[in-house]
């Protein structure tokens, strides 16, 4: 533990040199070279040294600052069974600010937050309230002393109009009589004064996701809300509608709200936040001005190593066409059309991606591609290798050397219940080296465990025991688990689904090397990711999808977010 | 260790519905203790207690084992009850038309046969017959969740109530003796009959009914255990068992494991008739099952739906019903129902398992793993 002379806040971190809030020197160390020292990625022996010019200054807070914090976690600290989700954590939000809370998943930044707002009660620790020490016990508690959270995942009911989500569980008027008038006409106030632009009597089904946002943001301050937090808010967004409910945020800023934004994308923090507050598993690692910090040294405090943001390519050299599909379409089970007639190339040695808002077909295009959707309900021509493929199964196609990583590893990439080995037969578990004996019934477990130790060890699944159940891993290493076991079976064609999806920034950089060099090898990639930067980043050309159809293809090196942006919802803005 | 944490909440389930009957047994007015001694105290003597226990245990091993196969498969089959009754009249069907001159109730030579066939033939076409009819009947509910997916629960309840009628009515009104008083088939040939352990294993006498089948169930432990564990088909059906969707995406043809997991357990739950027909009563009996079919949803939920539990649970439950005649007619107050508290006890407590295991663990007390 060390602490910081000047302000007296303690860090864990033994690394840390300076403290992150003022740059005081944490040691004694009196050397004005001191370096910042952190461990290196490759050797941790060896530690980087970071400049003390390059380390961020923190001015000292000016003595007119408020004193008395919005919010404010002290000690908290939370187990569930053996897992410390949250230890000693200590967050400190000012009033009238925008405050991300930024790490990887499960370091304990949505635990902190869902003590704040009730969901869970801290094992101990304090939650001080506009400066008074606060219990917190139930969402209830929250919303009365004004506090308001926004989930990741709506809470609205669909066929309700905007005016009825808004007043659920806090009904104005008597008993008897729901005011429906009076509530709407409060709503069109706030929207009004927070620029939301809700019509209260539209329906919730009627709006887009944007809007619907919007309507959660709404119910929040329509309960008096004075502090929001908000669960990884720009998940569902287009980057359009990030913009402008970016603008929305900083216009409730000025209106004199705090806001609290938990997220993993580095982007946003800086273009959002004042102040950043970075845990790693379950401790708070730092706290930093936003203007004084860059997306590199936030990356480096989330994953405690240094991390390559970019994406490091050679250009594609795209060879003969692997996969050819020509007038696609496909049907979903209640008879609406998912994927509307798109034809589309890919060519040895380069990656296509596909990007779109989510929902707009991107999924039923892979898994059909992938021999999963019933043949009954494609129509078109998918050739492969100039053989028909259209009404392949799933196994053929694998046998052929499609290899497919899933959006969905717990529903469709793993058996979480089985141990690492056996998922690393999944689809090669009828032939060699998974069977062995009596003309190939029989499992071969030193073929089985071959496998699983190869895919362990090329692809750095942690931990190392292929007897785990794929359950115990972490989100990261599940999907290098499926990405490895996919990539051993040296594919000629990749379909590749959000490959780094709910994936740790560590993890990212690999998987996205290791797709990388496939490309290099020869393999022909097709890649959907609802991450914008992340296709663009690995894409050699990229498709926009928007309502089943590709509606453009623009050259990810040259095209700009706004423009992709633009194409992805339709031209329409 | 491993072993250990497979065993702990089964004994756990065990130990504490023990508790629970003993309750239950002071509240009647009996001496807990004295009530235990016969309930379980008659199953270890020699040669009767342990020779009728594990005859008890065979039926169950059966249909232990054939839910568990189907539950691998993420199935659950109610249905053996009535995959037993089938098979087991279907066998001595079989039985009697290929095993030439029996002697009927009345004590006359009569001839039901059209051809009279060796026992080395015989048996093994008998036990087939068992196994293959007990699959068919199993793989209907199985085809029917497959092709339209409808829910095997309640096909496979409904086909209980067919099997139990269809085999009542060709007992009664085809293949009974005319004059028999009681409800059941003319014998088998001899020919037919597998033999009794007690021809084997000195000091067991003959008139105990431990059959060969008893072998025969144990060594289908071990080959259900090779075909879920050790082979490419019991993967596959573990795995749609395990996540269909996953399966899938795996090139397996999901709706075939379906068929097949029933099948295989159908065929598990006809073996039954071996036991019965060839090894016990040498003709079918109408209405023989002691609900082995629904006990043995019990034994394959204490036996963790592995096969070596399926083989300890199959002998409790043996236990507890043989013993519950004991209790009866040596306890004062307390009559046999006590069993049925304590099998419903187990099952609540394993069932109660659940809170502590799996992803939704309250207590996280123990991982789920792979057995």
């Amino acid at each position: 533990m060390k602490r910081c002379p000047t302000c007296n806040r303690t860090y864990s971190d033994e690394t840390l040199s300076f403290c992150l809030a003022d740059g005081a020197l944490l040691s004694a160390s009196e050397d004005p070279q001191a370096t910042l020292t952190l461990p290196s990625s490759q050797d941790p022996q060896e530690t980087l040294r970071i400049p003390a010019s390059q380390i961020p200054q923190v001015t000292q807070p000016s003595p007119s600052a408020p004193k008395t914090t919005a919010l404010e976690l002290r000690n908290i600290t939370k187990r569930f069974g053996d897992v410390l989700a949250n230890d000693h954590v200590t967050i400190s939000v000012m009033p009238g600010t925008i405050h991300a809370i930024v790490g990887e998943n499960g370091a304990g930044k949505s635990t902190a937050m869902r003590i704040a707002y009730g969901f869970y009660t801290a094992d101990s620790g304090d939650i001080i309230v506009d400066g008074e020490v606060r219990d917190i016990k139930t969402p209830h508690d929250a919303i009365a002393l004004g506090i308001g959270m926004v989930h990741q995942h709506f809470m609205l009911v669909e066929p309700m109009t905007v005016a009825e989500n808004i007043v659920l569980g806090a009904e104005p008027g008597s008993v008897a009589g729901l005011d429906l008038k009076k509530a709407a006409a409060e709503i069109r106030a706030l929207s009004n004064e927070f620029k939301l632009s809700v019509d209260p009597n539209a329906t919730i089904e009627s709006l887009s996701v944007g809007q619907q946002q919007r309507v959660e943001l709404m119910k929040a301050l329509y309960r008096r809300a004075r502090l929001l937090i908000l669960d990884e808010p720009t998940a569902v967004l287009t980057p359009q509608e990030v913009e402008e409910f970016f603008a929305i945020l900083r216009n409730m800023r000025e209106q004199g709200k705090t806001i609290i934004i938990i997220t993993h994308k580095l982007s946003e923090v800086l273009a959002i936040s004042d102040d950043v507050t970075v845990m790693r598993d379950g401790r708070v690692v730092g706290e930093l001005k936003t203007k004084d910090t860059n997306a590199a040294e936030l990356a480096r405090l989330m994953v405690g190593r240094e991390v390559l943001l970019r994406v490091e390519k050679s250009e594609a050299k795209p060879g003969d066409v692997v996969l050819s599909v020509r007038d696609f379409s496909v049907t979903a089970r209640d008879g609406s059309r998912r994927v509307d007639k798109v034809s589309f190339d890919v060519q040895r040695g380069e990656i296509v991606g596909i990007a779109g808002v989510e929902g707009n077909g991107q999924t039923e295009l892979i898994e059909a591609l992938a021999g999963l959707v019933d043949p009954a309900r494609v129509s078109g021509r998918v050739e492969y290798l100039a053989r028909d493929i259209t009404n392949a199964n799933a196994r053929t196609r694998k046998e052929q050397g499609i290899a497919h990583v899933p959006e969905d590893r717990h529903r469709r990439g793993l058996l979480l219940d089985f141990n690492l080995a056996e998922n690393s037969i999944l689809g090669i578990h009828y032939r060699r080296p998974a069977v062995a004996g009596l003309g190939g019934i029989l499992l071969n477990d030193s073929g089985i465990q071959k496998r699983a130790a190869q895919v362990i060890k090329d692809f750095d699944v942690r931990p190392p025991n292929p007897e785990l159940p794929a359950r115990a891993l972490s989100g990261g290493n599940q999907q290098k688990l499926i990405i490895g076991r996919e990539f051993e079976l040296e594919p000629k064609l990749l379909l590749v689904s959000q490959p780094t999806r709910g994936v740790d920034i560590g993890a990212i950089e690999f998987i996205h090397r290791k797709l990388v060099s496939l490309r290099d090898a020869g393999c022909a990639v097709l890649l959907v990711s609802a991450e914008l930067e992340e296709v663009t980043a690995l894409a050699d050309r990229l498709l926009i999808i928007h309502e089943g159809r590709i509606v453009g293809e623009v050259d990810p090196k040259q095209a700009t977010t706004e423009e992709i942006g633009l194409l992805m919802t339709g031209g329409k803005g | 260790m491993k072993l250990l944490r497979q065993l702990i909440f089964p004994l756990i389930a065990v130990v504490a519905a023990f508790l629970v009957g003993a309750i239950f047994v002071l509240l009647i007015g009996d001496s807990p203790v004295e009530t235990y001694r016969q309930l379980l105290g008659n199953a270890f003597s020699w040669p009767d207690g342990i020779g009728y226990t594990l005859f008890n245990a065979t039926p169950l091993i059966f249909t232990g084992l054939a839910v568990a196969v189907a539950f691998r498969c993420g199935l659950l089959n109610i249905g053996a009850e009535g995959q037993l009754y089938v098979a087991s009249f279907a066998t001595a069907w079989v039985c009697i038309l290929f095993g030439g001159v029996v002697v009927d109730v009345f004590g006359q030579p009569v001839n039901y046969s059209i051809v009279s066939l060796p026992a080395i033939i015989l048996i093994p076409l008998g036990c087939l017959t068992a196994i293959v009819v007990g699959a068919l009947w199993g793989a209907i509910p199985g085809f029917l969740k497959a092709r339209f997916g409808s829910h095997e629960v309640i096909n496979t309840i409904m086909m209980n109530f067919i099997a139990v009628a269809l085999v009542s009515y060709f007992t009664q009104y085809h293949y009974k003796v005319p004059g028999d008083p009681i409800l059941e088939t003319a014998p088998v040939g001899a020919a037919a009959h597998i033999p009794r352990l007690g021809k084997f294993i000195p000091g067991l006498p003959e008139r105990i009914p431990l059959n060969l089948a008893f072998i025969l169930a144990l060594i289908a432990c071990a080959l259900v255990y090779i075909f879920l564990w050790r082979t490419k088909w019991g993967y596959e059906i573990r795995a749609t068992g395990a996540n269909p969707t996953a399966a899938e995406y795996g090139g397996i043809n999901v709706r075939k494991q379906i068929v097949l997991a029933m099948a295989v357990s159908g065929g598990l739950a006809g073996m039954v008739g071996i036991n019965e027909v060839m090894g016990y009563r040498y003709r079918y009996y109408d209405g023989f099952s002691d609900n082995y079919g629904f006990t043995g949803i019990a034994v394959a939920l204490l036996g963790r739906n592995h096969p070596v539990g399926v083989i300890f649970a199959a002998i409790l439950f043996a236990i507890l019903s043989r013993g519950g005649i004991f209790v009866d007619a040596f306890t004062e107050h307390v009559s046999k129902d006590l069993v049925q508290v304590l099998q419903g006890t187990i099952i609540l407590f394993v069932a109660a398992e659940a809170i502590f295991r799996g992803p939704f663990g309250r207590f996280g007390l123990l991982k789920r793993s792979k057995v």
